[in-house]
């Protein structure tokens, strides 16, 4: 782990810690619902507190919204080039269409954003807070080295594809 | 039973759901708690564990809040904006009674007041309502507190007068309400009170301004003082002539309760999940000591453990083998750590035993569907 990560990683998790602090609140405008305060727009200005946002450089940031009763955490994940970008797309993607089976991912990132979670106070009561930032940093962690690992592959790819196909006009 | 260190006295897993509210009856025999849209009442005694003797169906959306009257009755208010006084019966079930509140949003809180003939629910609606026993009518019928009430109410605590009702709520206020109902309550309970002179219904008698969202408020009424705690991790104590005093949370996570073990000592309880003590010393208030804390753990390493069979082919990617043994280790729990009583958030502290104004132990329950004793 380069030096400079370990200090963001260490932020973004103690900001989690203090943010995945919710209470099960029911809504104050529509009667008998309970909903996440950072999701809908909101009269009561009291209910959402004040974002959080932790920028590496410009290229990796995060973004955590918080509510009375949800928080939502956003990642930039590191895209250098064209390539890195449409595989982090691709990746993301991947992730979001079985968002059911991740619990708490968001089915779209917010805009400038590469992938979001939404953890509300059912997640918290279910899970405990611990694991769940543990969960997100570990994401963090990994989501640098797997793209770079997909890259390293699609290139080694292309080149056993290149020399394969411009094999055949070497006489 | 965990045996976690020498202040917990006992640990009850009770429910796999949340619970938000627990309380005894006064000789601490029944045991009531929160679970989904029930309330569960539970015969306590003597060490063993909690036998279920009934379950109160009624609500049909996520019960908030229980308490019980000195006389055995059991009130619970639901985010179905509804309460039910549920009166004991001889064969041991229990009668529900419709409290008409008038809210239209959830009941979030429910307290009896000391003489046990009427109680105060707070509500998302921005509104307290009293509620009382109406003979002729023969059911429990409310008054509102509306103003300046601003957003959804936290918590209630009445003074032991039955007079003062305190709440606190997510519009960052601390309010010092008169709930005098005529008829039941006499002047003569506030005659020389510090907080006024005239307590007609629904007057504000006093407001602190915090700013974050308050979670717990309790009296302290023989010293005529208030705490609270709130959203920002910090518990304040607060009297009549503006006296207030402020101490952080030790760990900085906020506290969802709190209360008066004697005239100096504050147990608060919160997302650290474990409970914390201040006392009052000659430079104010100040942190004393941690019950049930464990060891700090360490961060967890950074968790790649890939050894060299990891490193050896990068360019080709995975080997089908490689894939199945990570998804195999996926999800895996990492080796047993230590850990306090409760795994999730205390949401309420209660006192469990007095012995000449001081409080011996507490009871607790958490996110995590246990309730835990401890020794003060």
């Amino acid at each position: 782990m380069s030096q400079s990560l370990r200090p963001y990683l260490t932020a973004v998790r103690y900001s989690l810690e203090a943010a995945l602090t919710l209470s099960n609140f029911s809504s104050l405008e529509v009667e008998r619902h309970n909903r996440p305060e950072v999701e809908v727009p909101n009269t009561s200005a009291e209910l959402l507190l004040q974002p959080m946002h932790i920028s590496r450089n410009e290229n990796e940031q995060v973004l955590i919204e918080s509510s009375v009763n949800s928080v939502r955490v956003s990642i930039k994940v590191k895209q250098a080039d064209e390539i890195e970008q449409i595989l982090v797309h691709k990746f993301t993607r991947f992730l979001e269409q079985r968002a059911e089976s991740f619990y708490i991912l968001r089915r779209t990132p917010i805009s400038g954003y590469s992938i979001s979670f939404l953890i509300t106070n059912k997640h918290t009561e279910s899970m405990k807070t611990g694991k769940l930032v543990d969960f997100i940093i570990e994401f963090m962690e990994d989501v640098d080295k797997e793209i770079s690992e997909i890259k390293l592959f699609l290139n080694a790819r292309a080149r056993f594809v290149a020399e394969a196909y411009l094999g055949e006009f070497v006489y | 039973m965990l045996d976690t260190s020498k202040s917990v006295l006992s640990v009850f897993k009770l429910v796999k759901a949340p619970i938000y509210s627990h309380c005894f009856s006064i000789d601490r025999s029944l045991l009531a708690i929160t679970c989904n849209t029930d309330c569960l009442v539970y015969r306590f005694g003597g060490g063993k564990s909690p036998q279920l003797i009934a379950t109160l169906p009624d609500h049909d959306k996520t019960v908030t809040a229980v308490d019980i009257s000195i006389h055995g009755r059991i009130v619970t208010c639901s985010q179905d904006r509804n309460a039910y006084v549920w009166e004991p019966l001889s064969d041991g079930s229990y009668k529900p009674t419709l409290v008409l509140l008038r809210i239209n949003r959830a009941a979030t809180s429910v307290s009896w007041a000391p003489n046990g003939y009427k109680f105060a629910v707070g509500s998302s609606a921005r509104i307290i309502a009293v509620c009382y026993y109406e003979q002729e009518n023969n059911w429990w019928v409310s008054k509102h507190i509306k103003k300046p009430i601003k957003s959804s109410v936290n918590c209630l605590s009445w003074h032991s007068n039955g007079i003062l009702l305190a709440s606190g709520g997510t519009d960052g206020y601390v309010r010092v309400f008169s709930g005098f109902i005529k008829g039941l309550d006499t002047k003569e309970a506030v005659s020389n009170s510090p907080w006024g002179e005239k307590f007609p219904f629904g007057a504000v008698v006093k407001e602190w301004y915090n700013g974050s969202f308050i979670h717990d408020v309790e009296w302290r009424s023989n010293i005529e003082k208030l705490a609270y705690v709130a959203h920002d991790g910090t518990l304040t104590v607060a009297d009549s002539v503006e006296q207030i005093y402020s101490v952080n949370a030790p760990e900085g996570l906020p506290f969802k309760s709190l209360i008066w073990i004697n005239d100096h000592e504050i147990l608060c309880a919160g997302y650290s999940c474990h409970p914390v003590m201040f006392t009052e010393g000659s430079n104010g208030w100040q942190f004393s000591k941690n019950l049930d804390k464990v060891g700090k753990q360490s961060l967890p390493q950074s968790t790649s453990e890939d050894g060299t069979d990891d490193e050896e082919n990068p360019t080709f990617g995975m080997s089908a083998l490689r894939k199945f043994k990570q998804l195999d280790l996926k999800g895996r729990v990492t080796a047993a750590e230590q850990e306090s009583a409760h795994e999730n958030a205390i949401v309420e502290l209660r006192p469990f035993e007095e012995s000449n104004g001081q409080v011996t132990q507490v009871s607790s329950c958490g996110l995590d569907g246990e309730i835990v004793i401890y020794a003060v």
